[in-house]
């Protein structure tokens, strides 16, 4: 037996594909993590996860875009250590980064 | 400050109105940044020849951005089922990181019954992770807060992409006003309060090194996964002595 191939109903296939791999990911943690016993040792690998995943996603993201984002960055972090403020750190990252490409880096 | 070994107290479900307003207020510095995004998805949805409804379509029921954007480098005119699946497959590898995310909260959503966490987890993104992380440490227990920042991205993601559908072609390069840079600045920000002195830095200086390895070897975003992953082994096995 094979399966008609999907013809116009191809777009909304690829879509409702996309929308279950999304979907499995998002729940699929958390499913998981439920059969792990929580142990001490448990507990601290969760407690390092969630630094790790930021580190982990935007040391590289400085090194693809390059000089400008990377600064842009040193200073969002700045801003929040002198003023806890996500706002705050949000506007002097995006200036910073606006500025330095208005100015060709 | 609480430390990172706490044991959780015992206390009721909370999933309030009040937390999903609060989260509603903590995700908005984020807005700008999520419309601009939709935007430009709207945009490159309609470049890629999408109808409106399909553009629309994927923003509701997959509602991740960069696995959108990228699908649109993969979008065709026919599809074969290959072809489907391996649509399906790389978006996998965009959104695996919200897997160890999930994980990483994981001891707060299991106090919640199942098709809670059901649905709430179907508006599970970078931005409501990480306001929500920053609320679970400063003690906060309110579900409302994850879902409220969920579901308020979620709207004006579905949205926004409507005019940028419409109205591609004038949209202004994102990259000149930094808009590419709202998640990254946001990530970075997020390690401040994180922060739990120099013992907690070494599982974070390994993910950050795995990472930048990880990077030059593998194409795509498995950078993320072994990275993270590893700094959260280094952390499992780092003793306290406390």
């Amino acid at each position: 037996m094979t399966l008609p191939e999907p013809g116009s109903w191809g777009p909304y296939l690829a879509i409702l594909a996309m929308a279950l791999a999304t979907y499995l990911c998002r729940i699929s943690g958390v499913v998981l993590m439920g059969f792990v016993p929580l142990t001490p040792r448990v507990r601290r690998g969760l407690a390092a996860l969630p630094g790790s995943i930021v580190v982990a996603t935007v040391l590289p993201l400085i090194e693809r875009l390059g000089l400008a984002a990377g600064l842009a960055l040193l200073a969002a972090i700045a801003s929040m250590v002198i003023r806890r403020s996500e706002l705050l750190a949000l506007l002097v990252g995006m200036a910073f980064v606006s500025l330095m490409r208005a100015a060709g880096f | 400050m609480p430390s990172e070994a706490k044991s959780e107290p015992p206390h009721a479900a909370l999933l309030t109105l009040a937390g999903m307003l609060l989260g509603l207020r903590r995700v908005s510095v984020l807005m700008p940044g999520v419309v601009i995004f939709a935007v430009a998805f709207g945009a490159a949805a309609s470049a890629k020849g999408l109808s409106l409804v399909e553009a629309v379509l994927m923003s509701a029921l997959v509602y991740a951005g960069v696995s959108q954007l990228v699908a649109m480098e993969l979008w065709r005119p026919e599809w074969s089922w290959g072809a489907i699946v391996a649509l399906a497959f790389v978006t996998v590898t965009v959104n695996a990181r919200t897997i160890l995310q999930g994980a990483s909260l994981q001891p707060w959503f299991s106090r919640y019954p199942w098709f809670v966490n059901a649905f709430q987890l179907s508006f599970f993104t970078d931005a409501n992770w990480l306001v929500g992380t920053r609320y679970h440490n400063e003690g906060g227990r309110d579900l409302g807060v994850v879902l409220g920042a969920g579901l308020a991205l979620w709207g004006v993601w579905v949205v926004m992409t409507v005019p940028g559908y419409l109205l591609g072609a004038l949209v202004a390069d994102p990259r000149k006003y930094g808009i590419d840079l709202v998640m990254p600045i946001f990530f970075a920000a997020m390690i401040v309060p994180l922060w739990r002195g120099k013992r907690g830095a070494l599982p974070w200086i390994i993910a950050g090194v795995v990472a930048l390895i990880t990077v030059r070897l593998v194409d795509g975003y498995a950078f993320i996964i072994v990275g993270a992953l590893s700094g959260a082994v280094v952390g499992a096995f780092l003793d306290d002595p406390a």
